[in-house]
């Protein structure tokens, strides 16, 4: 194991001021474990008392080789491995691989499958944007926020506990539909859920939206302009927040998302504030969403019918021959995609999520790499930081909403 | 394609001679290194395409010549397209220039490709590694990296695997 | 109030010193924020009001290790970040005690590869292991429960044999 190397100025020498050379100004270390960087971080502050001059993040700390790992193992069962990389939006992230997977070999997905992946996205959507608030109001030391959202949250983790039996990486969503159908109590559950959840959201915004302290904090903190969001990738309700009217729900639907009535919340300051609102907004729009899909949940098979490349339902290996030797051949040997490239984009609660993946005519894929949105969103950082002080850095820190499982995979 | 992609593709293969493949609805246009940054210059002044959606790279291993593929997806938000531009590059000859003038989200995303697969990008302001610790040797994506595959302890073979671990004061 | 009903007047309580101490031990042991990946969000979920840890004594997690006893390694644990934590475990004062939470630091989980710990106790000597991907919070908590069993069950002898 090897020893933490002991770091000297030489080797940022071309990222800080002159005046850190002479020791005018101090390099402080914010380092992996602190209890406001979201994950294992390391900034880098050069300060001039207490406003920052330079910030100079390392990642790196969370790698985890995944898209090496994925090589290894067919297209199936690398898609366990798409859970754990952004842990606040697995089904997501589980969507968005399938979705390359599915274009990939060119299999279609039923209507009902659809509606449930949408009802399934969008709950998971709420669900880390709960988690954005109550860690945001945790790091300004609004700590009750933290709860009320747990609460929340724990409601929205038992359904998905009834769908898929597993609270956080389900890997129900698979290619060519769903893992198998909800049961009953599901309509159940989401309707008692869409019936409170409005009533909260109108809470939480009582107590921070209007709140003097929450807006000296927050207000004309981390402009970020629309020409530096552009070129530095970001994408997501950062990027609305600068003015740019862009959601790939909207511009590229998919999964049947034209059909459902729903806004896309643009501001144009660009401050830590203006992020702020567009999350909250987006909380309701979502809650619409997933009202609209319910009331339209069709009938219908949630698996595709394909069997070279999905596997058939466990209830049909019993009866039919054919069944069982799909079955064999699909878990053991895996499906042969096209020797092609496919890059295919969702949107996740933090931007643009997409799966770049290229097939060499055999059973594992050749490459797999994930375009995760918040690896662009830190990359600007710096730029939004320069002149503030260090408490200010937290809370626009908090306000990108970055998740470290997403930057390092 | 899309009937509002095909002049820029023609385009690209009037002026910079690029060949182009089409898959899926997809058009991915092969670009030489060296003429790579005037081509995204060109997409992002005259075209709209403003946004760098993502850059990486893969490789092919056995074969040399190309070994890697730099690709780079560009996203045009006014018109609503995006196009994929590839760029071969050959074993011996690891060197792309920057593109680091032309989108700052490059800066990163350029650390990690020459992190993870050893290509240069000649006239990068930061060249150190951002994933793999600092005295990394070699680069963990490419094909003769190893996996690094540790073998599983089952009730078989536990008692040999746990001699060979190396636990920590235990 | 239960004491003074079964002594009466006497007010006087004969125990070991070993027991007393080690259920002073359990009743407020302090974790140290150690979050990495997936696992921290569900330790943050057994720390909310739902699953509440506080009512086992840990009420709050304290960000600097001087001032903690218990680290939970709560997620995977690259090449990069081993040397972080076992300076921190090392900065921690003993009495002090490691639970390895989720499969991840346990064994290295999903991932056998060239970037993570194959399990933790490569790192740290870990005392309790709780399996899950993620856990429950019902997990993390009866993983709490047994490191408090094994606390109560802690001679002196052998601590005085560890510390040289």
């Amino acid at each position: 194991m090897t020893q933490i190397e002991e770091v000297t100025i030489d080797q940022y020498k071309h990222l800080v001021s002159e005046r850190a050379l002479t020791g005018e100004t101090m390099l402080l270390n914010m380092g992996p474990q602190h209890p406001s960087t979201h994950g294992v971080l390391r900034l880098l502050l050069e300060l001039d008392g207490e406003v920052v001059i330079n910030c100079i993040p390392d990642i790196g700390f969370l790698h985890t080789g995944v898209e090496k790992n994925m090589e290894a193992k067919t297209y199936q069962k690398a898609e366990v491995m798409t859970d754990r990389l952004d842990y606040m939006n697995t089904m997501g992230n589980n969507l968005s691989y399938v979705m390359a997977v599915e274009k990939l070999i060119d299999v279609d997905v039923p209507v009902r499958a659809q509606a449930l992946r949408v009802i399934l996205v969008e709950l998971q959507r709420i669900a880390s944007h709960l988690v954005w608030l109550g860690t945001s109001g945790l790091d300004l030391a609004a700590m009750s926020m933290f709860l009320f959202c747990f609460r929340e949250r724990e409601q929205i983790l038992d359904i998905f506990e009834l769908v898929s039996g597993q609270r956080m990486m389900t890997t129900y969503i698979r290619p060519g539909g769903v893992w198998r159908d909800v049961p009953v109590e599901f309509e159940k559950a989401v309707r008692d859920f869409i019936k409170i959840f409005p009533k909260r959201i109108d809470e939480y915004e009582k107590l921070l939206t209007k709140n003097p302290l929450f807006i000296d904090r927050m207000v004309d903190i981390g402009h970020l302009s629309k020409e530096t969001a552009l070129s530095y990738g970001v994408t997501g309700p950062s990027l609305r927040a600068s003015g740019v009217n862009w959601d790939l729900r909207k511009a590229r639907p998919y999964m049947g998302y034209e059909q459902y009535d729903f806004n896309v919340p643009v501001l144009t300051e660009g401050d830590t504030y203006a992020r702020y609102l567009v999350r909250i907004q987006e909380l309701r729009e979502s809650l619409k969403i997933v009202e609209q899909a319910m009331n339209k949940l069709p009938l219908g098979p949630v698996r595709s019918d394909n069997r070279k490349f999905v596997p058939p339902p466990r209830s049909e290996i019993g009866v039919s021959m054919e069944s069982l030797i799909h079955h064999f051949k699909l878990w053991t040997e895996g499906f042969n995609a096209p020797q092609a490239s496919i890059y295919s984009a969702i949107e996740s609660p933090r931007g643009e999520l997409a799966a770049f993946l290229e097939g060499d005519g055999g059973p594992k894929p050749l490459r797999v790499h994930l375009r995760t949105p918040s690896f662009d969103n830190l990359a600007v950082l710096p730029e939004m930081v320069k002149g503030h002080l260090v408490a200010d850095l937290v809370a626009i820190l908090s306000s990108i909403d970055i998740v470290l499982g997403d930057i390092d995979r | 394609m899309d009937k509002s992609l095909e002049p820029i593709v023609k385009k690209l293969q009037e002026k910079f001679g690029a060949t182009y493949e089409e898959f899926r609805g997809e058009a991915h246009c092969f670009v030489r290194p060296e003429q790579i940054v005037d081509a995204l210059m060109c997409l992002r002044d005259e075209h709209q395409f403003e946004l760098l959606s993502a850059q990486t790279a893969v490789d092919y291993h056995p074969q040399n010549a190309p070994r890697f593929h730099v690709i780079y997806q560009l996203t045009s938000l006014a018109q609503n397209l995006s196009v994929q531009l590839r760029v071969p590059v050959n074993g011996d000859q690891l060197k792309v220039p920057t593109a680091t003038r032309v989108f700052k989200s490059a800066n990163w995303r350029e650390r990690e490709i020459s992190d993870m697969f050893g290509i240069e990008f000649e006239g990068h302001p930061d060249p150190r590694r951002i994933l793999m610790p600092d005295d990394t040797e070699g680069h963990p994506l490419r094909k003769d990296f190893p996996l690094g595959y540790e073998e599983p302890q089952f009730s078989f073979n536990f008692d040999e695997i746990d001699l060979r671990k190396p636990y920590v004061k235990e | 109030m239960g004491v003074e009903q079964k002594l009466g007047n006497m007010g006087v309580v004969t125990t070991t010193l070993e027991n007393v101490v080690n259920w002073s031990r359990t009743g407020a042991m302090w974790p140290m924020l150690f979050g990495l990946a997936c696992c921290a969000i569900e330790m943050m979920a057994a720390q909310a009001a739902h699953y509440d840890m506080s009512r086992f004594g840990m009420e709050l997690m304290r960000a600097s290790p001087r001032q903690s006893d218990l680290m939970i390694v709560a997620g995977r644990v690259s090449k990069k970040m081993g040397p972080v934590l076992r300076r921190l475990y090392d900065q921690m004062p003993e009495p002090k005690w490691v639970l390895a939470m989720g499969d991840c630091a346990s064994c290295g989980g999903v991932f056998n590869n060239y970037a993570i710990y194959q399990g933790v106790d490569e790192v740290v000597p870990v005392d309790v292991y709780v399996a899950g991907c993620p856990p429950r919070p019902e997990a993390l908590i009866h993983g709490v429960l047994t490191l408090h069993e094994k606390v109560k069950g802690d001679k002196f002898k052998d601590l005085a044999a560890d510390i040289k």
